[in-house]
């Protein structure tokens, strides 16, 4: 199977393909022009991680909703799986920059982590 | 009247990068001005991470990033009034400003710091046919409602221009649950960062459609679809590429705009390409004493440079205040085939730095050269692999090489491919 990225690492976007065996294992990786790209590839092709950011509900704040991000890079495909849980919760306010909303989302080990204050109303 | 020796007005990234600067080079007395209720600018509502790579060496939302520089301004005690609107500067540096609690301010400041950022494109700039149904908004109205006010502005949307705040909302909006049908862009390539492709576009399969634009907005009270059409070299409609694709929302993120009301009214010249105004080394106008810095200067793609140059703003700030300034002999910079704009403009040859010259290209180049000549004379030659207009580029003039030039020298830069 052959796999078609555009890679990150560098403002370049070199597109790299990723020959992969049937049961996943990387056969070559064609296409990149340094290194960087021969380790983003292979992250991208084996376990592709994203960086989440986004909102949580806050009660008795000065905005109804307050910034957050995962304080870690989780598992692509559990992004919508977050997304959910995160909106199931409700904090009160104050929440200071910093402070833990969520912990251990989903078992990934990563917490959800305020990335602004909200002060009381 | 109030005294300041410096009074900032903006209390975003540029303004407090540039206040702190100035409070590290010895001016006491100094002022931020900021309309918003907060200090911030628009990271506040910048709740994706990526900003702070260069500066900080780690990955920062926009309020994180903020927050570093609001904690510093608290820190070191440097004054600033919120919910204040800065209306007018005066020929002699007086700044009038208005606010619920002082009503009318007028401050007297030896030196004033232009700080006041951008703002996106409307509607009203694009001439785009259609009725004026709701549901059509800019990509950073869309993220103020959604990451502050904490609602949604639509459900199935489409996001016309493929500037990096339009890559942003559509990742955000499709996180929350809308769905993003397409990414027009009238251009052959995208205005924003490969990064943002990948990962707010490609990651959630919303294609996104290069030269190709939205020509009719249909829908009576609330926006029920848009009809897109493929552009040709000339960025005209080609016939028989009209579609139609059904939505409640049509977001646009098609350019800022530096927001130089107050530049302009004072009579600093501005650059008909940047849109701001046109500087030296130290960021200072053709007004003395007023200095600028940040988006309200030229439109950055990174906060980091917002920063290091606003820095520079400050200390050229600090100088004048402080009677360090040399007295200035010019040579002018101008970016020629291929690049649109150098900031800045115009260098003292008598500044005993190096100087960073900023600049932009004008379309993709790849396995490029930029080149520096000095009165026709190539000085530097950089290989670059990949060019593009929404990447910035910089090149250092290093100051022996200052004190070769001669007053009334012409420094060109250009790209060679």
């Amino acid at each position: 199977m052959q796999k078609n990225i555009i890679c990150v690492a560098c403002p370049m976007g070199c597109g790299i393909t990723v020959e992969l065996s049937d049961n996943g294992d990387i056969l070559s990786v064609t296409g990149n022009t340094c290194k960087r790209g021969d380790a983003y590839a292979r992250t991208e092709c084996t376990h592709p991680v994203r960086s989440l950011a986004t909102t949580v509900k806050v009660s008795g704040g000065v905005h109804n909703v307050v910034p957050c991000k995962s304080a870690g890079a989780i598992p692509k495909e559990k992004i919508f799986d977050c997304m959910k849980k995160i909106s199931e919760v409700e904090v009160k306010a104050p929440v200071t920059l910093g402070d833990v909303l969520v912990e251990n989302i989903l078992g990934t080990g990563i917490d959800i982590v305020a990335t602004n204050h909200c002060p009381k109303e | 009247m109030l005294n300041y020796d410096i009074v900032v007005i903006g209390g975003g990234p540029a303004g407090m990068a540039a206040a702190l600067k100035a409070r590290e080079c010895g001016v006491e007395s100094i002022l931020i001005l900021e309309r918003a209720e907060t200090l911030g600018g628009i990271l506040e509502q910048c709740i994706h991470t990526g900003f702070g790579l260069h500066y900080f060496g780690e990955e920062l939302s926009g309020p994180e990033y903020a927050d570093r520089f609001i904690k510093l301004v608290n820190e070191k005690e440097i004054e600033y009034k919120t919910d204040t609107m800065a209306l007018e500067i005066t020929q002699d540096n007086v700044v009038y400003a208005v606010n619920k609690e002082d009503g009318l301010l007028e401050i007297q400041a030896k030196a004033v710091i232009l700080a006041m950022g951008c703002r996106e494109r409307p509607r009203g700039a694009l001439n785009i046919a259609g009725s004026r149904c709701s549901g059509i908004m800019t990509a950073g109205t869309a993220q103020k409602y959604v990451n502050i006010d904490g609602y949604m502005p639509g459900k199935k949307v489409v996001i016309l221009g493929s500037g990096d705040i339009g890559l942003i909302m559509a990742r955000r909006m499709t996180l929350e649950g809308a769905e993003v049908k397409t990414v027009c862009e009238l251009m052959p390539y995208s205005s924003g960062l490969t990064r943002n492709i990948v990962q707010c576009l490609n990651d959630f399969n919303i294609p996104l459609r290069l030269s190709c634009t939205v020509i009719d907005i249909h829908g009576k009270d609330r926006v029920e679809g848009v009809t897109i059409a493929n552009v040709d070299e000339n960025r005209k409609p080609i016939k028989g590429t009209e579609e139609y694709i059904e939505c409640d929302t049509l977001l646009l993120s098609v350019g800022l705009i530096p927001e130089n009301e107050l530049t302009r009214a004072v009579g600093i010249e501005l650059d008909p390409v940047t849109n701001g105004a046109v500087v030296n080394e130290f960021r200072e106008t053709s007004h003395k004493g007023v200095f600028a810095c940040g988006n309200v200067l030229h439109v950055h793609d990174l906060v980091d440079y917002v920063t290091l140059e606003s820095q520079t703003a400050g200390e050229g700030a600090a100088r004048y205040v402080l009677g360090k300034s040399e007295d200035p002999e010019y040579i002018t910079a101008k970016g020629v085939n291929g690049v649109r704009y150098i900031v800045p403009q115009k260098i003292n040859i008598r500044n005993d730095g190096d100087v960073k010259l900023y600049f932009r290209v004008g379309e993709v180049y790849k396995n490029a050269k930029t080149v520096v000549k000095y009165n026709g004379e190539e000085i530097i030659s950089k290989k670059r692999p990949r060019l593009a207009p929404g990447e910035m580029e910089n090149v250092v003039i290093k100051n022996e090489m200052l004190k070769k030039f001669s007053e009334g020298g012409k420094l060109e830069i250009s790209v060679e491919v």
